[in-house]
């Protein structure tokens, strides 16, 4: 390695590039940033760039409990919750359901495994926009359309099965299967191997199958807007409902802080596990 | 403890026959090898015995109890595996302990069976880590005292050794033949290493295309070969293979062998020899003989199937116990055994004696035994 501290000109260039790069995905969020920290009469006085004369509140305290949504005026707040009361179950449900149908397809095979699976592996192709008519009559006959939950949440397990399955999957086919065949030996069954053998090994995985589908379903926007209505939306409808409902002004400041608010349990959640996510993604299987 | 009887066993997957009837039958307390080349069967045969797949027909009796629709846990026996198979977020006791966990074995007696364990194995200051945190070794001694806690009637090994390296694979396999002695129980050995197999079994099952090529002990099996897949499988260097034309005159039977460049000599034949190969007079036939069945005079020991013979050096190998000799014979290249002080210089000849008394015939086209 060289030690010397001046940048070489290859160096600077790379440097450079990342930079501009950092730049251009981090603007809009600063504009976010500094335009809902801004009074209404300075948006429309300074540029777009600005900086605030002083950080102003009134936008954040808007949009979380006052701002006009549909009929009501109480803000965003209870919207965010529903996408969490959303989110939670259909992350757990859909994970568990992953590592379950992964654990079978390789160390249970049946017949017909290998055909199942490739079906399965077509559900990560399919558009949202293809399952809503299917998915609303299903709902329909079970007399759950227009709920968050179950009705939304099992929109997302279902759609989102596709994806924990391959995750798991691919992780234990890395397992050896001489683990299974150990511990059978051993006595143990079909259960007691998921539970004490494969998922507390397993814990890469998760972190990847949680983030993804965390992230999935809470930036979900179509789901959303199709399946559920008035007070039982999920946060992503309500900001579009905020913007669309104009009375007099567009309160630009407010808009900013409801999107903000909206996309931080997401970012939280990079920063936290962000590193599970890249460990998961890249550990083959167990060592030795 | 454990007898294993296996009686007439076929396994197919899908039209494919991969077990065409194995018969095996063992007494107490015997050190089995099953032995063959990659995709033999061996493995597969370990696995119907442990009930981790089904056989398609046939029945096995542990203990004469036959356990063929018994589930692996209930056969009484315990198996280690070439990975090892240790439970990767379990400590050594657990993993150790996991099998008597799940038997409901009262607590006290666990602890009692662990301690016995740890200190069979050397396991002691081992207990509280993690498989990951062993070596290879180590990890090996675990996967083998998880077997010995359950305290079976049949323990089964699936190439145990295989992923350790030499100096450690030697050691194990002392290891293992001394626990053997120890345990008093019946083990079933899969390899597809034919040192192994000759070092430690007392009853070797020679496997290849699904059949047992030959089933007998260590020296029989080396000495008395039933086949030429047999002979050519056990011993290394491998057994040299010489067609030769079996002749007859003046009331005695010879091979006519001519080396590289030579006219054709005759090689004379112990009697016994001879009245085995009556029937294949005038025909060619196979030749079986190890190299150290070839060796230089000095090393000869005296016998009255003593031929010595010319022969050109090609190349040598010197082992340091002994120096392998390669040269040709009938237009074969085969390998002879000299004592490392003989002087062999490439190209020229050198003297080799042939030592017939053990010496194999095998049938050209299907490789049976002859004489």
């Amino acid at each position: 390695m060289r030690t010397s501290s001046v940048l070489s000109p290859r160096r600077w260039v790379i440097y450079s590039l990342l930079s501009l790069a950092a730049l251009f995905f981090l603007l809009p969020f600063y504009v976010m940033l500094v335009t809902a920290f801004k009074t209404m009469p300075e948006i429309y006085s300074t540029g777009i760039l600005a900086l605030p004369s002083s950080l102003n509140w009134y936008a954040w305290v808007h949009a979380w409990s006052a701002a006009t949504i549909g009929a009501a005026s109480s803000g965003i707040h209870g919207y965010f919750l529903n996408s969490f009361i959303l989110v939670i179950p259909a992350v757990v449900i859909s994970t568990a359901i992953g590592a379950f149908n992964g654990y079978v397809l390789t160390h249970w095979r049946f017949r017909g495994s290998n055909v199942f699976f490739y079906m399965l592996l077509l559900g990560t192709i399919i558009p949202f926009q293809i399952v809503l008519l299917p998915m609303a009559w299903v709902e329909g006959r079970l007399g759950i359309a227009g709920t968050l939950v179950p009705g939304l949440m099992l929109v997302h397990v279902i759609y989102g099965l596709a994806f924990t399955t391959l995750f798991f999957r691919n992780y234990y086919v890395g397992i050896p299967h001489d683990l299974v065949k150990a511990a059978r030996v051993d006595g143990a069954g079909f259960f007691s191997i998921f539970f004490r053998i494969m998922l507390p090994v397993s814990t890469p995985i998760i972190m990847v199958t949680a983030i993804w589908q965390f992230t999935m379903i809470w930036n979900n926007f179509l789901f959303g807007v199709v399946f559920t209505q008035g007070g039982q939306q999920p946060v992503t409808v309500a900001i579009n409902d905020l913007v669309d409902t104009v009375t007099s002004v567009h309160m630009w400041n407010v808009d900013m802080a409801a999107a903000i608010f909206a996309a931080l349990p997401t970012l939280l959640v990079y920063l936290i596990a962000g590193k599970y996510f890249v460990r998961g993604l890249t550990a083959g299987a167990v060592k030795g | 403890m454990g007898r294993l009887i296996l009686k007439d066993i076929h396994k197919k997957f899908g039209k494919d026959e991969v077990l065409h009837g194995i018969n095996i039958e063992t007494e107490e307390n015997q050190f089995l090898i099953l032995v063959g080349p990659s995709g033999c069967g061996k493995t597969t045969l370990l696995n119907i015995i442990a009930g981790l797949e089904q056989e398609s027909a046939g029945d096995i009796l542990i203990n004469d109890r036959r356990v063929n629709d018994l589930s692996p846990k209930n056969r009484d026996i315990a198996m280690v595996f070439q990975s090892y198979a240790l439970y990767p977020s379990m400590s050594v006791r657990d993993n150790i302990l996991f099998g008597l966990v799940n038997r409901h074995v009262p607590k006290n007696e666990r602890e009692q069976i662990l301690q016995d364990v740890a200190h069979m194995l050397q396991l002691d200051h081992l207990l509280d880590r993690r498989p990951r945190q062993l070596s290879g070794g180590q990890q090996q001694r675990v996967a083998i005292g998880r077997a010995i806690a359950r305290r079976p009637a049949l323990f089964l090994f699936d190439e145990p050794l295989s992923n350790l390296d030499a100096k450690l694979r030697v050691e194990m396999r002392t290891e293992i033949k001394r626990l053997h002695q120890q345990l008093k129980t019946t083990m079933v050995y899969v390899t597809h290493d034919q040192i192994e197999a000759m070092t430690m079994g007392d009853l070797i099952a020679v496997m290849n295309d699904g059949i047992i090529q030959q089933l007998g002990t260590p020296d029989a099996i080396y000495n008395d070969p039933a086949n030429r897949f047999v002979a050519g499988f056990m011993g290394s260097p491998s057994m040299n293979f010489i067609p030769v034309t079996v002749c007859q005159g003046d009331g005695t039977v010879w091979l006519e062998l001519r080396g590289e460049g030579q006219s054709a000599s005759r090689l004379p034949l112990p009697p016994v020899l001879q009245s085995g190969l009556k029937s294949a007079v005038d025909r060619q036939v196979i030749l079986g003989i190890r190299p150290e069945q070839i060796t230089d005079p000095g090393s000869a020991r005296e016998g009255s199937a003593l031929h010595t013979m010319e022969l050109m050096v090609e190349m040598t190998e010197p082992t340091g116990a002994d120096t392998l000799v390669f040269t040709r014979l009938n237009k074969t290249p085969i390998v002879a055994r000299a004592h490392p002080s003989t002087k062999l210089v490439q190209g020229t000849n050198t003297l080799l004696s042939f030592h017939m008394e053990r010496a194999v015939f095998f049938d050209p086209d299907d490789g049976r035994r002859l004489a």
